[in-house]
This record gives structure tokens, C-alpha cells and sequence, in this order.
């Protein structure tokens, strides 16, 4: 089928002169995310918090060598548009992307990934994964040539419900989550994990809602209310978290709420004062950990972006361990080649600045450990001026989030071993 | 009882919002004969001129202020484009406002940016005012179905009582003589639309604080509101403050009932496992299929009554 | 205007017809930039797409918010039916798939049509948005099927190619596209001259009359409906093969509106209106979203513009151009075209020098407030850039309305000169 064409051995031409400068000045990296409609806004911050690493791997030259430039695509939050994307990409030779909202996306991606590596042996890409939480694509739609740096959804339920457990007064538990794959996964995870750890805890309800369509969360409210839960796990993300913490708050529901995105850049400003002690997010890091060893840089990101009108807070530690690794596995491989590079990340151990972190090797999933944190009053200290707005009494909530005054403070710190999953990957090595 | 009567109270409240939405549109509707697609944008510019106006002098100037800019921007679209389009029919019309819903919410990103906008609930209108029980019933909730109640009021005595009202109703039905009686029939038009822009702005300063402020907060109710209006009678006041409650109602109330189609098979004696044929459209619950229901209830009335509850004329 | 559609130009009407068919087989060949492929199977797509809408709005009169119903569901099928055959369940050939596409359309076209084409107008439109919300709700609901957010992917390389067409490079999907784009472009004015097609144009023009002379308007609306709907099936298919995988959007409010804002734009009452309108549209959508973030405020102002002033599209405003170049009228229209340009030129500078100044600003007014324009380097915290771009844009407006109304004067003229002459 494949026969020697002049075109075909011009390529070869090309792709060998291009091997012999593999280890070029530049090294782009395609960033495929939304930067217009509604997603927007977590796009563009997650573009900043990219460029402000690639930076300072530039200034510290941690490749030992080539310079890193984040190149924006806008995938416009969709699917379709994004392979449009990375089509372009691939046109403008650009050898690895990193995307992270939406799992849709990231499926997509994955799959065309894949099929233009299998088409195009000589001109392959490598995909890094800094948010999407399907566990099925370090499952069963596994591939060597997509690294998560992000703990999957099952991972964070593991961490969720192994401090839950702990929690004898925690009795009944209500699910609400939105309808799609990722809010079932969420439900599904729930379930199985506290039936294992804690069978004694009733699932007092289970609802599915559709994704963005509920504009009044009240009647969910006087359900959960009337259902004597004693905790709500969600899954659920922008309006559909905000307007059910808000719901609630206004009904009197004092329940925590154990969710994924609490703090994700934009949720807190809807959410208020009505999420204070009540909203419990669970990530890989937040701006209060102590000891904070991410404290220096994500101020200096704040002091950059942190103005009116967004007021964005750094969010992504994940993005800075993906771009670390990054770097050290070119410095290891010293080739910019996709290949070598992934060659060199499975199995990589990091001393990241939470502790060591270990990206997998069977199932290209990063293991790090997880904090679970809670909306509380940022600290009012009488001599800082910065903290004029605050009006909390508890030191450990140094900062705010999105200039509301409301910052997170740790519950419980997830060892990174608690959170590693089986896999069922079976991974194809080129 | 205690979740009966609450989600009651939620269902109606919700409703009356969404009375308040439709009002305008009807209104518009009744009068002009054009459906104005971007209303529920002008429900959104309502929201942000509200959360504008009031980091500036706060929420009461701002209750006011906003949908009378809001109808000023109503009035200024329907002199500059609808009149202009009014020629080429209807669909030009609709065509027309779609544009307009694009465009208003491009600018809303342009002006406000992406995020929603930190949009609060006056201190004063903060808290609860019963207890029920023991859930807890906040202000804000019977202020909004206050504000509601008084608009329908305020709707009817203009419209029946008003001399301006009555120019309207007349305008509406003859309009030749309206004119050689001396009145402005393109005039009384422009303040039609405009007050019922007013109306939807008014509607987005309550919505936008009890919810979210956010660009897309004018497609998320847009389709709800034209359902009220086919389901109530296409231009009929009374059928869309009908059909609004009876949407609210139905939502909230659908919210709670998990039960499927499987499980009314059971009663019934079929057992339906989950290989059977369409297993996931049996398996799915009420309340999984709540937001979806104003759609199903409004397919229905277009089969059995396609004038709607109180339309009297068909389309 | 309708006169000249009506009229036999065959000759004419072969020329246009073969010159886009043989645009549309060469194009790729002379434009070789990777990215071009992929705009080109977008267009070809949107074009079959377009059309099939243009039969509602442009032939029936309805104008629907819910096109995308048809094509999505038609993606879905297809995608299915792409799987199985690679599992092996039947055998089909890759390059009749989109028929199923097509079928499934046009059995959804048959279940909702007859609801929604009892009515027409105003009732149709909400009624057609209603459908689209609903089954886009559903089908976030149904993952079995829809595959939730993140869709179904399929792959089009199926078992042995087949005289060497594996489908697997893009070249082959487009020239598969192209092939079912003429054809479905043929069938679709082929339809136009059909007693049902004319009697779509009749119930649209007057609904009353038709019902005298006996029709039934319904089901004229409906036939057209259904048809429509197979046609916007077979490019739904065309797509899932293209994208290799379908998911919730497909069904979306966002591509409705997509196919409408195209159809629109291009020209509803003309046949070769909605494929002008994928050609600007899908453009528009990639090369001016590569530029700037503002592409969807562009094409919005676009297409309010288009319904104020050039209801027609612009299809219209190219038809309108054919009897006065019969005429041999052009050379009055020369000069105020050049001022047109010219001032128009000044008005669009000092708009998109607004616009962009403005999303500069909220986006990142305090991060990097510098910002580079027409070649101009300024920080928009500035007061000078904001007055010039408001300066330009307000006397761009002033002296364009100067040319509008010369345009509008040599028109007046034109129109007497062409009156006399056919009175005469």
C-alpha cells in the first residue's frame, strides 16, 4: 500500500533533516483549550499559569537547552472544533499538546492521537493531560502516548471516602451529580467505595440532574433535606455547584458538601459567604497547605494576573509538575523527540513541592497525594493592609480566593499511596 | 408535608420568576405580533446593569434604574431595527432578534467578561423570614414573588385602566384609526417594546442575585420562556401566568419523584430487566427527566390544543 | 428577482454548475497548505447541510431553530453503523455510509416533522427550538446511545479498501465529500423543480390560497420537512466520517444557529445562496477565530447587518449585479463602490480597533496592558488609542453614510434606466 512516491521521500529528506536538529533552540507546545465561549475564562487562566512556568523553566533552563514556548489553540470547548485544532497543530509542526477541560475533549484527542501517531510513525505526538478525569483513558482507553498529571475522578473518591470513613457521625450520605459520564463516574465511584469502607453508611439519595439545565436547585434542596443526609458528595461544576450551595444556604442546609471543583478559578465568586464551612473541594494542592512551598511562585503568578476585574488565584500545582517533569525528561532524553520524551516520563519520580510524585508507568497516570480543604473566613491579620477585607480568625486561611475573602483550609492530607488505583490498562509500546 | 409544602412554595416562587420573564415577551407578542427572540438577553443586561448600578449606589436605585435603561435600550432596537425590518415580515423579525441574542451576549462577554460577576443579594433582602419546620424560608424568595404579584397588577390596571393602555389595546386592533385619531401608532410600538424590555430587566435585577450573573444566563431561560408562551396561548397574559406556574410547579415538583417506568411496570406485574429493549429510556426517573419536561408538556399541547391553555387563536 | 430563477438560463446554469464542481475537484490540488484540507471538507460539509436547511427557510418558508436535530441524529446512526461494520455484524461500503446518516434523518424528520409542521411561521420556530432542546437534553441522558459528553468515536478505515480508497487519508474523505456534495446539490435543485417543490414555495407565499386550490399545507410543509431532514442526514454522516467521532454538540443549540447564521448570510432566497454562505461562514469561523477571540461578536454584527440591509444575502447582492452588467449600467456604480470601500474601510478600522481594544481590556487590562494593532503598538490603559479607534469609527460612520447614499442615488438611477428600457 505504501509505495515510494517523490513526495514520500521528500519527507524522509525533511523528517531526517529534522531528526538531525531534533534537539532544536525552540520547543513549542501546543496549548488546545477553550479561550472563547462559555469556558473561557478557565482556559485563559490555565494558558497564564502555562506560560508563567514555561517561563520560569526558560529562566532556570531546566531542559538543558531548549528554550519552551506555549503556542494557544482555541478548541472552543468542544470536541470537534479541538481535533479542527489539532489538525492545525500537527499542519504547523508542533509535536506535543497539552490539554485538561473536559473529558469529552480529551477523548477525542486521545483517539486522534492515537490514529495520526499510527498513520504517521515519523511524526508522532505526545499529549499531556493536566485535568481530564475520566479514568477510563488510564483504563481501558490507555495509550503510551498520553500522560494525566491530574489524580482521576475514582482516585479523588478513593481519597474522598478514605476520609469520610473516619467520620463516625457521618451516617447518610446524598449523591447529586449532573447526567453525563463524568457525574455518573462520580455516583458510581461513591457507592462502591463507601459500601467497601464504610457498609454501615446509607446512600440516602442518588441524583442525576442534567448538565446546566437547572436553574433553581431549591427543590434538590428540600429533597436532601427531607432525606436526613448527613454529607453531599458532587461532581458537579460551575453554575451547577454554585446555585446548589447558594440553594442551600438559603433553605438552611447545613451539610458539607464534598466536591471536586470548589475552587476551581471562577467558582468561588458565585458561591459566597453561603459555602463558607460548608464547601469541601478535594485537589493536589490549594493556597493555604502548610508547609507551602508553592507559596513564593503563586504569588508572584497572583501579583502578575490576581488584579480586577477576575482577581484569578493560581490554581493548576499540576500544571507546573507537568511542565517540570517535562523539562527534566527532556534534560534526560536531550532530544525534544516525542518518543524519547515519553520514553523518559514513564516511571519518572519527581520531588514535587507536596512531595514525591511518581508517574506510572503501566497506566501513565501521575501518583501524588491530595489535600481535602474547606471554604473558611481568610485570616484578618490587624498589620497586614492586604487582609483589611478579611474577617476570619483562623491563621492557617492566609489567603483568599478571587479577592472574596474566603480561603481554603486543610482538613486532611492524602497520602499519594492511599490514592493509587489497579489499573486495567494494557498499554501498546511502539 | 413539610417537603410538600416547601417545594409548593419553591414551585411557585419559580413560577412567578418565570411569569415575570414571559410577561414582556407576551406582551411584545400580543401586541406587535413579533417574537422577540433576544428577551431573555434583556433579562441578562437587566442582571448586569443591576450588579453595575449597585456597586455604585446599591441595590434599591438599582431595582429601579436598571430596566428603565433596560427599556431604553428595548425602545432604541425597536426604532433602529425592528422598524427597519418590519417590511420583510415575521421571520425577518425573528431573524432579526435572534441576531440581536448573539450580539448582546458577545458584548456582555466584551463589556463584563466571561466569569459571572460578584452580583449579591442586598444585606437588607439577606436571611430567612419563617421557619417551616425546619427548613428555613429566605426574604429574597418572598420579595421576588412580591415583586412579581405587584407587576401583574401593575400589567393589568395599565393595560385596562390606563389612557395609554387603552391607545394600545386600540392600536393593536385597528391601528388606521388610532393614527387619524391623532396618536403615534409607531410611537405607542416603541414604548410596547420598551416596556416590556423594562420588564424582563426587571425580572434580571431579581433573577440575576437569586442565581447567577453569568453570560449565559439568557440562553439557559430562553427556551423555557418560549415554551410558557406556546403552552399558555401564543400573546395570552393570563395563559403565560398560568403556564408559568404550572412549569414551576411541575419542575419542582417532578424533582422528586424517582420513579421510572420500571418501576411502573413492576406494580403492574412485568418485571423489565436491564437487557431489554430501550432499558436506559425505562430506567430513567422523573427527576432525571424533570428539565425536560416543559418541552414534552409543550409537544403535547401542540398535538391536543394547539392554541395553548388560553390562546384564541391558532399560530 | 424571482423572474430570473424561473427563467431557463441553461446554458448559464451549466457553466455554474460545472465550474463549481470542477472548483471544488481542483481546489485541493492547487491550495496544498495541510489546513486547507480540513477547511475544504468543513465547507463541503456545510454546504449539503446549509442546503437542506435552505429548504425550510428559503423553499418552505420555515424558519427553524433546530436543524441540527436532524444532521446530529443522522452523525449518531452513522457512527453506530460505522462500528458495526467493523465489528463485523453486516457489510456495507464506507462510501454509501452516509445514506444511513440520511435514513436516520429522515425517520426523525418523519416523528418530529409532524408535530412541528402543523404550524408555520413564529409557532414553527419556537416549536422547532423546543425539539432541539429536548433532544440535546436526551442525549446528554442516554449515554448507551450518545455516548454522554464525550460522544461516540468511530473509525472510517474499514476492512480492505475498496479500488484503493482506505478512506484513512484526508484527501479521500474530501474527494468523498465533494462526490456526495454534488450529488446531494443536484437532487436538492432537482427537488426545487418538482411539483412539491414548487408547491413549498406556493404554501410559502400564501398558505390561504394554497389550502383553496386544495393542497394541504401540512403536509407539503411536512414532506419538505422530511426531506429536508434526509438531506441534513447524509451530512451529518459525511461529518462523523470526517471527525471520526460525534458527540453532544452535533445536536446542539450552537449548530442550529451555526446553519441558520450560514443559510442567511448567503442568501435564503437563492439556491447557491446557502453554499456562498458555508463558504463565508466556515471562513469566517477559521480564519478570523485564528486572529482574534472576537470572531463570534464579528459574525453576529455581520448577520444583524446582513438582516437590516441585505435581507437577500449575499446572493442577492451579487443576482442584483446581473442585469446591470447586461446593461452595461456598471460604470455608474464604480465611483460610489470606491467610496464605499474607501470610507468603509475607515468605519471597519475604527470598529475592529474598538472592539479589540475593548476585549484587550477586559481580558487583560492590568496584565499586559500593551497591545499591538494595525501594526500600532499602545497600551490600552491609555486614553489616546481608545479616542483614536472611537474617532474612526464615529467619522467612519459619518462619511460612509456620504457613500451609501451615492450608492443609493446611482441605484435610484440604474433601477429608472432599467425600467425605461423594458417598458420600452
Amino acid at each position: 500500500m505504501f509505495k515510494l512516491r517523490p513526495t514520500h521521500a521528500a519527507l524522509f529528506l525533511v523528517s531526517a533533516l529534522f531528526a538531525g536538529s531534533a534537539y532544536a533552540e525552540t520547543l513549542k507546545i501546543a496549548y488546545i483549550d477553550p479561550l472563547s465561549g462559555f469556558f473561557a475564562n478557565v482556559g485563559e487562566i490555565g494558558l497564564k499559569q502555562f506560560q508563567f512556568v514555561a517561563d520560569d523553566i526558560n529562566k532556570r533552563n531546566l531542559t538543558g537547552g531548549p528554550k519552551l514556548e506555549m503556542v494557544a489553540f482555541d478548541g472552543k470547548g468542544s470536541p470537534q472544533e479541538s481535533l479542527i485544532m489539532l489538525k492545525k497543530v500537527i499542519d504547523s509542526g508542533i509535536r506535543i499538546i497539552t490539554q485538561g477541560n473536559s473529558s469529552a475533549v480529551a477523548g477525542a484527542l486521545i483517539d486522534a492521537v492515537n490514529k495520526h501517531n499510527e498513520r504517521n510513525p515519523d511524526k508522532t505526538i505526545l499529549y499531556l493531560n493536566y485535568a481530564a478525569v475520566d479514568p477510563d483513558f488510564t483504563n481501558s482507553k490507555c495509550s503510551f502516548w498520553h500522560f494525566r498529571f491530574d489524580a482521576n475522578s475514582d482516585m479523588k473518591m478513593e481519597a474522598l471516602t478514605t476520609y469520610m470513613a473516619k467520620d463516625p457521625k457521618i451516617k447518610n450520605v446524598y449523591l447529586i451529580n449532573q447526567n453525563y459520564s463524568f457525574g455518573q463516574a462520580v455516583s458510581r465511584a461513591a457507592k462502591a467505595d463507601l459500601a467497601r469502607k464504610r457498609p454501615d453508611i446509607k446512600i440516602v439519595g442518588d441524583d442525576l440532574h442534567p448538565i446546566g439545565a437547572v436553574k433553581d436547585f431549591a427543590p434538590y434542596v428540600a429533597k436532601i433535606k427531607a432525606s436526613n443526609a448527613d454529607v453531599v458528595i458532587t461532581g458537579n461544576w460551575g453554575n451547577d455547584m454554585s446555585l446548589l450551595v447558594k440553594a442551600a444556604k438559603d433553605a438552611g442546609l447545613n451539610t458539607p458538601f464534598y466536591t471536586y471543583y470548589g475552587g476551581l478559578p471562577g467558582a468561588v465568586t458565585p458561591i459566597g459567604e453561603a459555602g463558607e464551612g460548608k464547601v469541601k473541594q478535594i485537589t493536589e494542592w490549594h493556597m493555604n497547605v502548610t508547609p507551602n512551598k508553592t507559596e513564593k511562585f503563586a504569588n508572584a503568578f497572583n501579583k502578575k494576573y490576581g488584579g480586577p476585574p477576575a482577581y484569578i488565584s493560581f490554581y493548576f500545582l499540576r500544571g507546573n509538575i507537568e511542565m517540570y517533569m517535562l523539562a527534566e525528561a527532556i534534560k534526560q532524553a536531550k532530544s525534544t523527540d516525542p518518543k524519547a520524551i515519553a520514553l523518559k516520563l514513564e516511571g519518572m519520580k519527581y520531588a514535587g513541592d507536596e512531595g514525591e510524585v511518581e508517574m506510572r508507568a503501566s497506566d501513565h497516570q501521575l501518583i501524588q497525594p491530595l489535600y481535602i480543604s474547606t471554604l473558611a473566613k481568610a485570616f484578618h491579620n490587624p498589620k497586614d493592609p492586604t487582609t483589611a477585607k478579611f474577617t476570619g480568625k483562623d491563621k492557617e486561611v492566609k489567603y483568599d480566593q478571587e479577592n472574596t475573602g474566603l480561603g481554603f483550609k486543610t482538613d486532611a492530607r492524602i497520602e499519594a499511596y492511599v490514592t493509587a488505583q489497579p489499573t486495567s490498562c494494557q498499554m501498546k509500546r511502539p | 408535608m413539610e417537603f410538600f409544602l416547601i417545594s409548593m412554595l419553591n414551585g411557585i416562587s419559580y413560577g412567578l420568576l418565570l411569569f415575570m420573564l414571559s410577561a414582556g415577551l407576551t406582551i411584545i407578542f400580543s401586541m406587535m405580533g413579533v417574537l422577540n427572540f433576544a428577551h431573555a438577553s434583556f433579562y441578562m443586561i437587566g442582571a448586569y446593569f443591576a450588579y453595575q448600578i449597585s456597586t455604585y449606589i446599591g441595590f434599591w436605585p438599582a431595582l429601579v434604574i436598571a430596566p428603565l435603561l433596560v427599556g431604553a435600550v428595548g425602545m432604541a432596537v425597536e426604532r433602529y431595527g425592528l422598524r427597519t425590518v418590519h417590511k420583510y415580515g415575521h421571520v425577518a423579525e425573528l431573524l432579526f432578534t435572534f441576531g440581536l441574542a448573539y450580539l448582546i451576549e458577545e458584548t456582555v462577554h466584551l463589556v463584563w467578561g466571561r466569569s459571572s460577576v460578584e452580583y449579591r443579594v442586598p444585606p437588607s433582602l439577606d436571611g430567612s423570614l419563617f421557619t417551616l419546620y425546619t427548613t428555613t424560608y429566605p426574604i429574597y424568595r418572598v420579595f421576588m414573588m412580591a415583586v412579581s404579584v405587584s407587576m401583574l397588577i401593575g400589567i393589568y390596571l395599565t393595560l385596562t385602566r390606563s389612557r395609554i393602555g387603552l391607545v394600545i389595546q386600540a392600536a393593536l386592533t385597528h391601528p388606521q384609526t388610532v393614527e387619524t385619531l391623532g396618536h403615534d401608532v409607531p410611537r405607542v410600538f416603541m414604548l410596547v417594546f420598551g416596556g416590556g424590555s423594562a420588564l424582563a430587566g426587571l425580572a434580571g435585577v431579581i433573577g440575576g442575585n437569586a442565581f447567577v450573573t453569568e453570560p449565559g444566563m439568557a440562553a439557559a431561560v430562553g427556551p423555557i420562556v418560549f415554551v410558557i408562551v406556546v403552552v399558555g396561548g401564543m400573546g395570552s397574559l393570563a395563559g403565560a401566568f398560568i403556564a408559568s406556574l404550572l412549569i414551576g410547579v411541575l419542575q419542582t415538583f417532578s424533582v422528586a419523584l424517582d420513579y421510572s417506568f420500571v418501576d411502573l411496570f413492576a406494580r403492574l406485574g412485568i418485571a423489565i430487566g436491564p437487557d431489554a429493549p430501550l432499558a436506559a429510556l425505562w430506567d430513567l426517573t422523573i427527576s432525571q427527566a424533570a428539565p425536560v419536561l416543559p418541552y414534552l408538556l409543550m409537544v403535547l399541547m401542540l398535538i391536543f390544543r394547539p392554541k395553548g391553555i388560553m390562546g384564541t387563536r391558532e399560530g | 428577482m424571482r423572474k430570473l430563477k424561473c427563467r431557463p438560463l441553461n446554458p448559464g446554469r451549466w457553466l455554474v454548475w460545472g465550474g463549481t464542481a470542477l472548483t471544488m475537484i481542483v481546489l485541493p490540488l492547487i491550495l496544498t497548505a495541510g489546513f486547507t484540507l480540513t477547511l475544504l471538507s468543513q465547507i463541503g460539509i456545510g454546504i449539503i447541510f446549509a442546503l437542506s436547511y435552505n429548504m425550510l427557510l428559503g423553499q418552505g418558508g420555515m424558519l427553524s431553530f433546530g436543524h441540527a436535530v436532524y444532521s446530529g441524529l443522522g452523525a449518531y446512526f452513522t457512527v453506530h453503523a460505522l462500528n458495526l461494520i467493523s465489528k463485523g455484524s453486516f457489510y456495507f461500503p464506507v462510501t454509501l455510509v452516509p445514506l444511513i446518516g440520511g435514513l436516520a434523518g429522515m425517520v426523525f424528520g418523519v416523528i418530529f416533522g409532524y408535530v412541528t409542521t402543523k404550524k408555520s411561521g413564529t409557532t414553527f420556530a419556537m416549536i422547532s427550538l423546543g425539539i432541539g432542546e429536548m433532544v440535546f437534553a436526551c442525549s446528554l441522558m442516554f449515554p448507551g446511545f450518545f455516548g454522554g459528553e464525550g460522544g461516540i468515536s468511530t473509525n472510517r478505515v474499514v476492512g480492505q479498501p475498496v479500488l484503493g480508497l482506505s478512506y484513512g487519508p484526508g484527501i479521500q474523505v474530501y474527494y468523498l465529500i465533494v462526490g456526495w456534495a454534488l450529488a446531494c446539490m443536484a437532487a436538492m435543485f432537482a427537488w426545487t423543480q418538482t411539483p412539491l417543490g414548487r408547491m413549498a414555495n406556493a404554501v410559502r407565499d400564501n398558505p390561504e390560497r394554497a389550502e383553496f386550490v386544495g393542497y394541504d399545507t401540512h403536509m407539503v410543509r411536512f414532506l419538505t420537512l422530511v426531506l429536508s431532514g434526509f438531506f441534513a442526514g447524509i451530512a451529518g454522516g459525511l461529518n462523523s466520517i470526517n471527525y471520526e467521532i460525534v458527540s453532544a454538540e452535533n445536536v446542539g443549540a450552537l449548530r442550529s444557529a451555526g446553519v441558520l447564521l450560514a443559510t442567511f448570510i448567503g442568501g435564503a432566497g437563492f439556491f447557491f445562496g446557502p453554499v456562498i454562505g458555508s463558504i463565508v461562514f466556515f471562513s469566517m469561523v477559521t480564519a478570523v477565530g485564528a486572529v482574534t477571540k472576537a470572531w463570534s461578536f464579528y459574525l453576529g454584527l455581520l448577520f444583524l447587518v446582513m438582516v437590516l440591509y441585505a435581507p437577500g444575502g449575499f446572493a442577492s447582492l451579487i443576482v442584483m449585479h446581473v442585469p446591470v452588467i447586461k446593461a452595461r449600467l456598471m460604470r455608474r456604480l464604480w465611483l460610489p463602490y470606491a467610496a464605499t470601500v474607501v470610507t468603509g474601510s475607515v468605519l471597519l478600522t475604527g470598529l475592529i480597533s474598538v472592539v479589540e481594544i475593548t476585549y484587550h481590556y477586559s481580558l487583560e487590562a492590568d496584565t499586559a496592558p500593551a497591545m499591538t494593532l494595525f501594526g500600532f503598538a499602545f497600551k490600552v490603559t491609555d486614553g489616546t488609542p481608545w479616542a483614536v479607534a472611537t474617532g474612526l469609527l464615529v467619522g467612519g460612520f459619518i462619511v460612509s453614510r456620504f457613500a451609501w447614499n451615492a450608492v443609493g442615488r446611482a441605484w435610484g438611477d440604474i433601477t429608472h434606466v432599467l425600467q425605461d428600457k423594458a417598458a420600452a
